[in-house]
């Protein structure tokens, strides 16, 4: 059995593997949490009975950080994946190793695309909406997205498409003319821009790849420029008030009480929330939760939570009018191809800083493409488009 | 000093939708046994999406036409969040930035006159579930059963001043509401809760006093106990400094008649409201909105009003219209036989008795009205006899689809054409078998004639009309 993943037993040739952020009958389903450990879900996700529907068969669970929002799983109770000093993302493993031809994950913080940036695979986050949520563990409602990780982006094509559509259990997922309106409206321009100001902090590897992709996409035709776009800087800072915010919400139900882990140490039910939560969570959970708690809190929510709201929309627009101009935003998705375990384990707040790459895509919901190490983000419902423009990078 | 007392209320109505206001679950499970109406989605397990009940959106929408509200057409969800066991998610989602209805007004009278209570809003939310403690065992046991069961929660401004005026006020939510079909209103049931918000003031000051809050309260008697009790308590300190009133929740013991501070930590908290990502906002457009409209009763004093016109006493009219059920099954039977005075007299005499004798409220009045009309000018028309009405009546009560003739017909109840000749047999027979009675009536005794009557009666087994035996009987004995 690998390390990071539970197994199934699947004779089937469309074999995928998913996160464990999905919920399913005949496994468990834990979000990397001790709090979970063992939790058995009633139902499972809504995309696990559309891919079998389509035929395909899950042939494992890989492992996520608590709660999937760390960088690539370092948080998760049942053990982080390293390579010699390197971190490894499971997912990605697992796609490598061949276990199944994609992997289907929850990205909530990005973990999925700094996974594929650095393994050299491709991945899609579709546009928020086109995926049902239903049945995946809640972290940060308002932009976590169901994603595809694959060797190519043919793969990522087809077990997209097995999952996409409007679903009446998920009040979020955009109804069928909506989306075809929507992709109607999609139109090519044979252009990319580089954001500058996403450049930032980044090391020369990734540079090179970021210059690598441009090159590529100028090789093939398509006209690349470079724009400075300030106000998607800082996408990183909004997001992570709005994810914690939505985290410490969402896990607020790991109270011990109904199930998962429940102390054996308590006298009344202030102790029984307190310790079940101390003992079960780990820090950087514990972190996220007091941030995002604070946040919301009557004295902060209007200078603080709902100032990040204005700032989503601030970005959304501007991002939505760069983009009514060209095809795609070309954008770093990590600063650097390999995180070493010793600044993982020293830098606590590595995840809030590497997310400065990945938040412009989680904020506004638009679509990513992650190929040639790069992020391709375009406007809404322009999946087939980025698809297509990866294939040259 | 002479005092005055401003109150302001907060009162939850449940709605009464058939589902829950996320999830499919029935919300009807009072009585039921626990956890016998959940899903997942209403435990508060993870992965299950909110997807909101339109009957629930229509129903606060109504029930804020009822209180002369504005409607947000664009009305949002938010969490709100606080850790007790009863709520399975840790938090209830709520309408904290754009309720569905606000700047409302309810007008009331009582002896001081009449006022008009300024309603600020009205949000929808979801209830939580109940905790039921094994005292024998020293277990506390959650039942999830009303957790989601949608609920309203109507905010008056502190425009009342005393317990009367909050009677009123309470009485006349639980009409308008009632009259719209949107709740039971029944606070023994807990389908109507209520806080009172209350302080003291010297009278004519524009400055509010020291607020305190009571919360839960679920008769109106013991609303108004609190009131008296409190407002006693407050000019007490007020006047004779015997105790510094704070801001804070007190919980309303009624036994003992007593109000007592609730430990700090049962009040205090923050409860962190933001919009919820999962619910996307509503948005009321014009054809949504007109339905709703369309679908708005008359109010009470219109109803009233309109039947003195048809006839009606004032008092049979204030007791009609007291119920959008007896109203209903006034208009409708008056309807079906044209004779609105005789259907009054029905509904306050039979209907009202047999609703007494089954402890029906007017609210489960569930009679086919039409056919009640018919049944009226049936007996009306002499086919039924008022006896046998009265039976039929009854038996409508259990079959909404009995129609009166067709069952008359089947019961032998209907009186026939043919019918003159077959009592002037009947009563041959039976004067022929009782002349000293016969004799009696004639020296005099009129008790006599009743006995024969009786007999009569007995013999058609009741089909035939009381009037026309009477004038055949005394034709026969008086030759
Ligand atoms: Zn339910």
């Amino acid at each position: 059995m690998s390390i990071y993943m539970m197994k199934q037993e699947t004779a089937e040739a469309k074999a995928v593997v998913v996160d464990d952020m999905f919920l399913t009958t005949d496994m468990p389903t834990t979000a990397g949490s001790k709090m979970l450990e063992g939790y058995n879900s009633l139902f499972e996700a809504e995309v696990l009975t559309r891919l079998k529907n389509a035929g395909y068969a899950v042939a494992g669970k890989t492992k996520v950080g608590e709660f999937g929002v760390d960088l690539l799983g370092e948080t998760c109770y049942f053990g982080a994946e390293y390579e010699g000093e390197s971190l490894q993302y499971p997912a990605a493993l697992a796609v490598k190793n061949g276990d199944g031809k994609a992997a289907v994950v929850l990205d909530v913080n990005g973990a999925p695309r700094r996974g594929a940036a650095q393994s050299g695979l491709v991945a899609l986050k579709p546009t928020y909406g086109r995926v049902s949520r239903y049945g995946t563990i809640p972290v940060a409602c308002s932009g976590e997205t169901v994603s595809v990780i694959a060797n190519n982006g043919t793969d990522c094509r087809e077990v997209f498409c097995a999952m996409a559509g409007h679903d009446s259990k998920d009040g979020t997922s955009l109804p069928e003319s909506m989306t075809e309106q929507g992709k109607a409206a999609v139109n090519k321009r044979n252009k990319v821009a580089v954001l500058s100001s996403m450049l930032k902090g980044v090391n020369e590897e990734v540079q090179a790849k970021i210059a690598a992709a441009a090159e590529q996409l100028s090789k093939n035709g398509v006209e690349v420029v470079t724009i400075d776009a300030q106000t998607v800087a800082y996408a990183g800072a909004a997001w992570n008030i709005l994810m914690s915010a939505e985290l410490c919400n969402n896990v607020s139900r790991y109270d011990g009480v109904k199930y998962g882990y429940r102390t054996k140490n308590y006298t009344n039910i202030d102790e029984l929330y307190t310790n079940s939560r101390t003992e079960a969570f780990g820090d950087f959970l514990k972190s996220a939760i007091l941030f995002g708690s604070e946040t919301l809190s009557t004295e902060n929510y209007s200078k603080v939570y709902d100032k990040a709201m204005r700032v989503r929309r601030v970005i959304r627009d501007d991002m939505a009018a760069m983009l009514a101009d060209c095809d795609a935003l070309l954008m770093p998705a990590v600063s650097t191809l390999s995180y070493d375990r010793t600044l993982v384990e020293r830098d606590k707040y590595l995840p809030y800083k590497e997310n400065f790459f990945t938040a412009p895509a989680s904020i506004t919901g638009f679509p990513v493409v992650v190929a040639g190490g790069v992020q391709l983000v375009g406007n809404a419902f322009s999946e087939e488009l980025l698809l297509d423009l990866a294939e040259l990078v | 000093m002479k005092y005055e007392t401003v109150i302001g209320l907060e009162v939850h109505v449940e709605l009464a939708t058939e589902s829950k206001i996320f999830c499919s679950c029935s919300a009807h499970s009072f009585g039921a046994e626990p956890n016998s109406h959940v899903c997942p989605a209403c435990c508060g397990m993870p992965g299950m999406l909110p997807v909101v009940n339109r009957r629930v959106v229509d129903f606060g929408m109504k029930a804020g036409m009822m209180l002369n509200c504005d409607i947000n057409r664009v009305t949002t969800f938010d969490k709100k969040s606080y850790y007790y066991p009863d709520l399975p998610g840790a938090y209830q989602t709520t309408q904290w930035f754009a309720p569905v209805a606000v700047n409302g007004r309810v007008d009331i009278e009582t002896s001081a006159g009449k006022k008009s209570v300024r309603i600020k809003q009205i949000h929808m939310e979801e209830d939580a579930g109940k905790l039921v403690h094994d005292i024998s065992e020293g277990t506390t046991h959650v039942d999830f059963n009303r957790t989601s069961v949608p609920l309203i929660e109507i905010v008056s401004q502190p425009d009342l001043s005393s317990a009367e005026e909050v009677e009123a006020y309470l009485v006349r939510l639980r009409t308008l509401l009632r009259y719209a079909k949107v709740a039971e209103c029944e606070m023994a049931h807990g389908t109507m809760r209520c806080d009172v918000n209350l302080s003291v003031r010297p009278a004519g000051s524009d400055v509010l006093g020291v607020r305190t809050e009571m919360k839960n309260m679920n008769s109106i008697e013991a609303i108004k106990r609190a009131i008296e009790f409190e407002t006693a308590r407050h000019i007490d300190a007020l006047e004779n400094g015997t105790e510094v009133l704070v801001q804070e929740t007190r919980r309303w013991d009624d036994a003992k008649g007593k109000s007592y501070a609730m430990r700090n930590k049962e009040t205090a908290g923050d409860y962190r409201y933001f919009p919820d990502p999962n619910v996307m906002p509503v948005v009321i457009d014009d054809a949504w909105y007109e339905a709703i409209q369309n679908s708005v009763p008359e109010f009470p004093e219109v109803k009233r009003e309109k039947y003195i016109a048809l006839g009606l006493t004032e008092y049979d009219a204030e007791r009609i219209s007291e119920s959008i059920m007896l109203c209903e099954c006034f208009e409708e039977a008056s309807e079906a036989c044209g004779n609105p005075k005789e259907v009054v007299n029905w509904i306050t005499s039979d209907v009202m008795r047999i609703l007494n004798a089954k402890k029906m409220t007017y609210e489960m009045l569930n009679l086919d009205n039409q056919a009640l009309g018919k049944l009226i000018s049936l007996t009306g028309d002499g086919k039924i006899s008022r006896a046998n009405s009265k039976k039929i009546l009854s038996a409508m009560f259990d079959d909404r689809s009995i129609d009166p003739e067709a069952y008359a017909e089947a019961n032998d109840m209907l009186i026939g054409e043919q019918n003159d000749d077959m009592i002037l047999d009947v009563v041959k027979k039976v004067i022929e078998a009782d002349p000293k009675s016969v004799n009696d009536f004639k020296n005099g005794k009129e008790k006599a004639l009743m006995a024969l009557f009786g007999k009569c009666m007995k013999e058609l087994k009741g089909n035939c009309d009381p009037q026309q035996l009477k004038v055949i009987l005394l034709e026969c004995i008086n030759g």
